[in-house]
């Protein structure tokens, strides 16, 4: 242990500031949540605020029955089905413009700001540019095409991103040396560079898979007749506001947790295997 | 002359080099494409095509769409072809905008005033996520010093990102009102004296959520600046008598520029296209230019949503390109 001088205990002492500091930040960001955790056990009697009229599940129990909040049952299942068909989208794409990027090619510049667009067009200029163009051209929107296609253009950049820094880090030479014992190019692929890139495609699919899951204001004038489970969580917003929201709120944040902890364990296991 | 130089000169072909001008002929430009030839891995082409015709579908026609449909005709249940400025003028100016006599004269239009005070909120907001997210990043990248633990701090404070969005605005709604738990705490620690109704349906609690909302945004690109920072730097810094105020001022503040302005943008045009919080931490009280896109959307006059919503990416657009004015990101990208 080296000695205790002015100098180390004054930056011992920056430290345990600024360590408060990122406590007081993460209440601030949590805190909300667990309130809402909290209050989604509210009594029978109580209301959206506190304080907690008893303690029940009554309002868990009024979400699991029919008609709470619209048809939730089946709008959580179109989000699931549009969520994974994004991951799945996403990695691919991703993958693919990540690789084209590793070579210098014409309009490179160009079509790297075109996939950046993606993340910098609000979802509401995309959802009435899409919806006004549909409908003038006489193609009703629906969750699996039209919502999809706006859901992609917002998780493509950042899937790119992760994609383009695993290539950053990826030594050519071994898809090189490949070569140059005859493989050609799908058994280069195949062999080499995918299972050196599978983390990076996790994480590509968990952006993809989580910021669909979430997403709604592209998905707003989108979907179609049919809701998703965030537009079916803002209809209920709108109406009444009842502690059901809650217990509602609380089970979608629990879903997307674990869906980010189980990505993060695959990646993990992934990553440790491509070493 | 000699012979080699004559019959080159006849059949157009460089001269030969060589002893004997037996040397095969390889223009140097040849001789590069012939070595790399095997251009390695799959056609670019191939490769960019997909993603190409997804964004121009999804991404380009809608926007190009916006500005074609913001000068067509609305019939009151939909819209024909035409070209008019009507829907512009009526963005701009009230009835009686150019009448000195008329009681409107000069006043902008409450679609101007909405984008206006959207603008306001937004720069509020930016500038409080800035302060409260660069200490953040700060600490994370130049004060935890072990790398697992900086991962598991920085992915800790990242996580509401990946949860939905909406929800963590509902969850607004027991920390506000009368008896919100804002109002009850600081009841309890005895600075007020009653509950003060500010922390409900206010521009204070807008604001506030909003922070919360978007304030992981700026933290993540600003920490990967940090933590980019070449440490010798410092340590050179250090050596030559540099207190930390200055090597922070001259150095690395500098250098995280470029993650603040990235940041920034990124809060920047999602907060101007905000449009659910105000509906539920702000009870519709104020409306933002997205609502009132949407709100015409609703009522079929999709012209006049077009117009404002051309009028929002514009405003965006200039915002951005002030933010990379002032900082050049190229050399983070």
């Amino acid at each position: 242990m080296a000695r205790s001088t002015p100098e180390r205990r004054r930056k011992l002492r920056i430290k345990a500031g600024f360590s408060v500091y990122y406590a007081i930040f993460l209440i601030f960001v949590y805190g909300p949540m667990f309130a809402m955790f909290t209050l989604s056990f509210q009594g029978p009697r109580g209301g959206v605020t506190f304080p907690m009229r008893g303690f029940s599940v009554f309002w868990w129990e009024k979400l699991a029955g029919p008609s709470a909040v619209g048809d939730i049952k089946s709008s959580l299942g179109r989000s699931l089905l549009l969520a994974i068909t994004v991951m799945i989208i996403t990695a691919i794409l991703s993958t693919m413009l990540a690789m084209a990027f590793r070579k210098k090619f014409r309009g490179s510049g160009a079509l790297f700001y075109a996939v950046m667009a993606g993340l910098m067009v609000p979802g509401v200029l995309l959802s009435l540019g899409l919806a006004s163009l549909m409908r003038q051209i006489g193609i009703p929107p629906a969750w699996w095409y039209s919502g999809l296609g706006v859901h992609v253009v917002w998780t493509l950049p950042f899937g790119f991103l992760v994609m383009m820094a695993v290539f950053n880090r990826f030594d050519a030479r071994l898809e090189e040396a490949a070569r140059d014992m005859g493989a050609d190019e799908w058994t280069v692929f195949k062999e080499i560079t995918l299972p050196l890139i599978t983390p990076g495609i996790v994480a590509a699919g968990l952006f993809g898979f989580t910021l669909s899951y979430d997403e709604f204001a592209r998905t707003t004038l989108l979907s179609g007749a049919q809701n998703t489970l965030p537009l079916d969580i803002n209809a209920a917003m709108t109406q009444r506001v009842q502690p059901t929201i809650f217990a509602l709120g609380t089970a979608s944040t629990i879903f997307s947790l674990a869906m980010i902890g189980l990505f993060i364990v695959i990646y993990t296991i992934l990553y440790r295997r491509s070493r | 002359m000699t012979t080699v130089e004559t019959y080159s000169k006849l059949t157009h072909e460089p001269p030969q080099r060589g002893l004997i001008g037996s040397a095969p002929v390889v223009r140097p430009d040849e001789e590069v494409k012939r070595k790399y030839r095997r251009d390695p891995g799959f056609p670019v082409p191939v490769l960019i095509a997909p993603a190409t015709a997804w964004l121009i579908i999804f991404l380009f026609l809608p926007l190009i769409s916006i500005f074609i449909f913001s000068f067509w005709k609305s019939t009151g249940h939909g819209m024909v072809p035409a070209f008019t400025f009507d829907h512009y003028r009526e963005f701009f100016a009230t009835e009686g905008f150019f009448n000195p006599d008329n009681a409107n004269f000069l006043t902008p239009s409450v679609f101007l005033r909405t984008l206006w005070t959207t603008f306001r909120f937004t720069i509020t907001v930016m500038a409080i996520c800035l302060l409260l997210a660069y200490p953040l990043a700060y600490f994370l990248s130049m004060q935890v010093e072990d790398f697992k633990w900086q991962l598991a701090l920085f992915l800790l404070a990242m996580v509401p990102f990946w949860t939905s969005y909406l929800i963590r605005a509902v969850a607004w709604l027991p920390m506000l009102g009368r008896h919100g738990l804002i109002n009850e705490f600081l009841l309890d620690i005895g600075a007020i004296d009653e509950p003060v109704s500010f922390f409900l349906y206010s521009e204070f609690s807008y604001t506030m959520a909003l922070v919360q909302l978007y304030v992981v945004l700026a933290v993540g690109p600003i920490f990967f600046s940090l933590a980019k920072i070449d440490r010798n730097l410092l340590e050179a810094a250090r050596d030559m008598g540099a207190t930390p105020f200055q090597i922070f001022r001259e150095i690395i503040f500098p250098l995280s520029l470029p993650g603040i302005a990235i940041g920034m943008i990124f809060v920047f045009v999602m907060l101007m296209g905000e449009f659910a919080t105000a509906v539920v931490v702000y009870g519709g009280k104020t409306s933002t230019t997205g609502t009132v896109i949407l709100n015409y959307y609703a009522i079929a006059n999709y012209p006049f949503a077009a117009v404002n919503a051309f009028m929002l990416m514009l405003a965006m657009m200039i915002g951005v390109v002030v933010i990379l004015r002032l900082v050049d990101i190229r050399k983070e990208l």
